[in-house]
């Protein structure tokens, strides 16, 4: 299977609504910026370049290597796409991949959209972004840094990211804290390692090949240190908040139910039965069955029907 | 080219084929949006909305297994809620003693589950249709419709255009590095050197397979220059609506405002 579901990628149903919204009016704030950045950056150049390199990344997310017991790692590409091009064409060409992946191959929800594009191409590149350019600075602009700003960068976006999906899960009631924050904390540390180590091999063969690519983007981005700050917000607050919550589940349910994140759709959460008694039927377990059976004919009725017709259709024509 | 089975478009002659792509974009997010919607536990709506889907899927001619066969490769996210059987109060329903802990499963637990897995099944059922019934240059004219910007949906088209190009590109990195690193079909032989070096060496071809497309997109560049572009990204008029897709559309919607409303009317 070259096109394999990634668990970073949340279906539709698994965010309540007001957490989708939130996070849709987030990302669509981000990424008009980041338009605006580009076409001044890049004028022209704009349309060609982002819809190539999103094409590659999109490719480059089937190179995988063995790892072990027949899994294998993977490429997000948050890291060496902020890396290469610095993080507002990053943030562009993330949600494009992002965005064909929902709507073409049902890799992740369209509802959801807005979160899967929070993620991973605003928190993934962000915190990359952020990431590359502490480690780069701190190395004083040794060949090391590079190296290890890459690896830094590509396994902190994996696992920040994570940390925002599984804290999206556990606001929109879809997975208790305690368990969804370490397990998805967890395995994408593992996942991260590899997306580190194939960003240090990019990154290795860039370095020998076209060393100007690397040494062109030390020039600060405009917006750049706005990005390093969210990116270093994001990785805190997702950092110290995700313990928390795991912590106090019951606290961050009772933060959610206060910030109205909750929609109302929750109210009737803890309703045991919904209480559709039939007419004239009181036994409650017994009207469910009837309702039960009703629906599936109801379904197959109009299914059935809907093909009548196809066919009656065809056969005319 | 070689990878257009990557593409699910799947060319029918079929009346949801046919029918206007602003109106199925349309009407597909509205789908999911009222799934979304509904309540936990409201399983008459779930049943009708998996009545309507259905519906359309047969309507499509795309074959009902043929949906319900992709729609379950979506499925395994259903594990990140399946915990919330056990974690939510309620009537208890059974439990399970697994070394020690015991777990105490919920009727409330239960049904939350089982909605949250319904609405994902029926939203990624709608999605699938979408996208095997619609071409992408009209998924295009959809997203233009409802003012994604201009810029961003040309992207979006470049995107899909040069996608399987270098889909193919990666196919024969892959194949190049198969042919010389002794790849072996039995799982049980080690392939290659260490995992630092497998890494390394996907890393390097993820790295080359960037270059090349840079340098693809510079070609690109100069090639839409020469045919005079001029950073202005044109585009054919938007077609009016046909008053029969007007219809459908508003169909489409009352339906699903209705749902929603008997929804909300019973269920909370």
């Amino acid at each position: 299977m070259l096109y394999a579901p990634k668990p970073m990628h949340i279906p539709d149903g698994f965010l309540s609504v007001a957490v989708s919204i939130l996070l849709w009016i987030v990302s669509i704030i981000a990424v008009g910026y980041a338009l605006k950045r580009v076409s001044k950056d890049l004028g022209e150049r704009q349309v060609p370049m982002m819809g190539v390199l999103a094409a590659a990344i999109f490719a480059g997310q089937m190179l995988n290597f063995a790892v072990a017991g027949g899994t294998s790692g993977h490429l997000m590409g948050a890291a060496i796409a902020s890396i290469l091009l610095g993080p507002w064409a990053a943030i562009l060409v993330l949600t494009t991949v992002v965005g064909v992946q929902a709507l073409i191959f049902q890799d992740g929800g369209l509802l959801v959209l807005g979160a899967n594009i929070f993620n991973m191409a605003v928190i993934g590149v962000s915190v990359a972004y952020m990431a590359y350019q502490t480690v780069h600075k701190l190395a004083g602009g040794r060949k090391w840094g590079i190296f290890a700003g890459g690896l830094t960068a590509g396994w902190l976006s994996v696992v920040v990211a994570a940390l925002a999906v599984a804290l999206e899960l556990a606001i929109s009631g879809t997975s208790p804290a305690n368990l969804a924050i370490p397990t998805m904390a967890g395995v994408h540390a593992l996942i991260g390692i590899g997306e580190g180590l194939i960003t240090i091999g990019a990154l290795a063969f860039i370095y020998k090949s076209r060393p100007d690519m690397l040494q062109i983007k030390d020039a600060r981005p405009v917006g750049g240190a706005v990005v390093w700050i969210v990116g270093l917000l994001l990785a805190l607050g997702l950092v110290v908040a995700a313990p928390l919550a795991s912590s106090h589940p019951d606290g961050l349910m009772w933060v959610a139910g206060q910030k109205g994140f909750l929609d109302a759709a929750q109210g009737s959460l803890y309703q045991i039965i919904p209480n559709y008694v039939f007419p004239g039927i009181s036994n409650e377990a017994l009207a469910t069955i009837i309702a039960g059976i009703l629906g599936t004919l109801i379904v197959f009725g109009v299914a059935v029907g809907v093909a009548y017709l196809r066919r009656n259709r065809r056969a005319t024509e | 080219m070689h990878v257009h089975f990557l593409d699910p478009y799947r060319p029918r002659r079929s009346p949801i084929h046919t029918l206007d792509p602003r109106v199925k974009f349309v009407l597909t997010l509205a789908f999911i949006f009222c799934a979304a919607l509904t309540p936990p536990g409201a399983w008459p709506i779930y049943i009708l909305l998996f009545a309507l889907i259905l519906s359309a899927e047969v309507l499509s001619d795309l074959g009902v297994a043929y949906v319900l066969k992709r729609a379950a490769l979506a499925f395994p996210f259903v594990l990140a809620a399946l915990p919330i059987i056990f974690t939510m109060p309620g009537v208890e329903l059974f439990s399970l003693t697994l070394g020690p802990w015991t777990l105490t499963a919920s009727l409330a637990g239960l049904e939350r589950f089982l909605s949250i897995a319904f609405k994902s099944w029926v939203s990624v059922q709608a999605a699938i249709v979408l996208a095997a019934c619609t071409p992408f240059p009209d998924l295009l004219v959809a997203m233009r419709a409802v003012r994604v910007p201009r810029m961003l949906v040309a992207v979006f088209g470049l995107m899909w255009r040069y996608l399987f190009v270098l889909v193919d590109e990666v196919l024969r990195l892959m194949r190049a590095r198969a042919s010389r690193s002794g790849v072996s079909n039995n799982p049980k032989l080690k392939t290659g050197g260490s995992l630092t070096w497998r890494a390394r060496v996907a890393g390097g071809m993820a790295g080359s397979l960037f270059l090349r497309a840079l340098e693809r997109s510079d070609r690109i560049y100069l090639a839409m220059v020469s045919r005079g572009y001029d950073g202005e990204v044109r585009a054919m008029p938007l077609p009016d609506l046909k008053p029969f897709h007007w219809v459908i559309l508003s169909c489409g919607m009352g339906i699903l405002a209705f749902l929603l409303m008997i929804a909300y009317l019973f269920w909370s």
